[in-house]
């Protein structure tokens, strides 16, 4: 009897999925009540009131009322809408493979305010930054580490050796950075470049600002994709769906490089 | 359901009611029930209605609409301007802009929408159709863009003008704005900077 009916909760919308004839399922992430599932009514009618509020990749303000199974979507106020991450394709790829991520390693109703944080600064970021690919890979570097997945990068994760400025080994399975002699021996190591392992540890332990600051070539920079979406998959023991579509951009001709927003 | 006290064909029906997009237990029990009392006639044109749907419906080879006929009414039709070609992602989305009667043109189902999340990509769409459709010198000289205006359908949108423009072709969408009716104090900031930016002389 103590538990309102209704509630108000902030929260970016990560996912819709259709329901009935109408209306839809949206997963929000919110700041205190962690990823939620709750039904928008009617929000496939063109009248709907809610339909633009709720859309995915949105910062809005909901009113919810709890409901047998699911919370009912009551009132929606956009807070912000991020109009580039629907205008460039880019953008718009980057953003719904950040927002995957979030909702495949959360868990329900959980509170977790450092990932909605982390997830609200990418959008505002991917929404404006040129430089999206390293604004993704310091995405995914903070959210393994907020949810307990941080990969070592200071010492040898398997003998404890400091690692030199040679070239280390990256396994996943071990949980990050390898010296030489235990990367020879780990099946599933890969190389790592000196450049590479700098740009790791940057991107767990720097600002965004100073990561904006370093210059990385491209094949630096596909090489720290490489790893890092390895990791990702490791930890997910699943694919990121999304990831296949950032993939067919970049074999598409057309703009390859961003719009300035 | 307590479909244990129902005769096995009856518990059957029901179920195979059931199944159906917006038809719940209740629901199928009445139906059923319906036809129980019907006369046969009634029942076996249904059956042979849903037989006919399932044997004789092909997609055009064309536009890739449902149609008993291929190529479709649609594109079978030389009253129709072949110059412009409306991208849709539904059949039934050709069904809502025929009811209009203010298009005259020729259509392309894609069968979906990208939706990078679900794993849906241009590869899952009927898009190697259209652009085949589009580099046979079949003297297309506008693509309209008709697919829903949310996230997944302005992505699909961009990615297909992506495709098209370097052909050459005029790329168009449908505009975006107020839906007849409306309240301007439920807009979302989207469609209202859309209705302005898309303003008309009165």
């Amino acid at each position: 009897m103590t538990v309102p009916r209704v509630y108000k909760t902030t929260g970016i919308v990560l996912h819709q999925r259709r329901l009935g004839e109408a209306d839809k399922i949206v997963t929000i992430l919110t700041p205190n009540l962690g990823k939620l599932d709750a039904v928008a009514k009617g929000v496939r009618r063109p009248r709907s009131k809610l339909a633009g509020h709720v859309e995915p990749l949105t910062y809005t303000s909901f009113m919810l009322a709890r409901g047998r199974e699911l919370d009912i979507v009551t009132q929606a106020q956009m807070l912000e809408v991020f109009p580039s991450l629907r205008e460039d394709l880019e953008r718009t790829g980057r953003a719904l493979y950040a927002a995957e991520l979030v909702e495949r390693f959360t868990p329900e109703r959980q509170e977790s305010y450092p990932v909605f944080r982390l997830l609200l600064e990418t959008l505002r970021r991917l929404a404006t930054e040129a430089r999206l690919d390293m604004t993704v890979r310091f995405f995914e570097m903070r959210l393994l580490g907020h949810l307990g997945y941080q990969p070592q990068t200071e010492e040898c994760v398997l003998c404890g050796a400091s690692l030199k400025p040679v070239t280390n080994g990256w396994s996943a399975e071990a949980g990050g950075v390898l010296c030489p002699a235990c990367a020879a021996r780990a099946p599933m190591s890969r190389p790592l470049s000196v450049n590479a392992l700098k740009v790791m540890r940057l991107l767990q332990k720097g600002s965004f600002a100073e990561v904006m600051r370093v210059r990385t070539a491209p094949d630096l920079e596909s090489e720290i994709e490489r790893h890092l979406r390895e990791y990702v998959l490791y930890v997910l023991e699943r694919d990121v769906r999304s990831a296949r579509f950032i993939e067919t951009l970049r074999r598409t001709p057309g703009t390859s490089a961003p719009r300035p927003a | 359901m307590t479909q244990t006290t129902a005769a096995l064909p009856v518990s059957r029906l029901i179920e195979a009611f059931n199944k159906l997009p917006g038809i719940g237990p209740k629901s199928a029990q009445r139906l059923t029930y319906y036809l129980l009392r019907a006369p046969s006639d009634e029942a076996r044109a249904l059956a042979e209605a849903i037989l006919e749907v399932k044997e004789k419906i092909v997609l055009c080879s064309t536009c890739q609409n449902i149609t008993d006929s291929d190529p479709c009414a649609i594109c079978r039709d030389d009253q129709r301007d072949r110059s412009k070609i409306c991208v849709v992602e539904e059949p039934l989305d050709i069904l809502a802009l025929e009811r209009t009667g203010s298009y005259k043109g020729l259509y392309h189902v894609l069968h979906g929408v990208i939706s990078p999340m679900d794993g849906i990509g241009p590869d899952e769409l009927k898009v190697r159709e259209l652009l085949t459709r589009l580099k046979s010198p079949a003297d297309v000289r506008e693509v309209i863009m008709a697919t829903n205006p949310n996230l997944e359908g302005e992505a699909t949108a961009m990615y297909l003008t992506r495709l098209i423009a370097p052909l050459g072709i005029r790329m168009t969408r449908l505009a975006r704005g107020l839906p007849v009716g409306a309240d301007l104090e439920y807009a979302d900031d989207v469609t209202l900077t859309r209705a302005l930016e898309g303003r008309q002389e009165v």
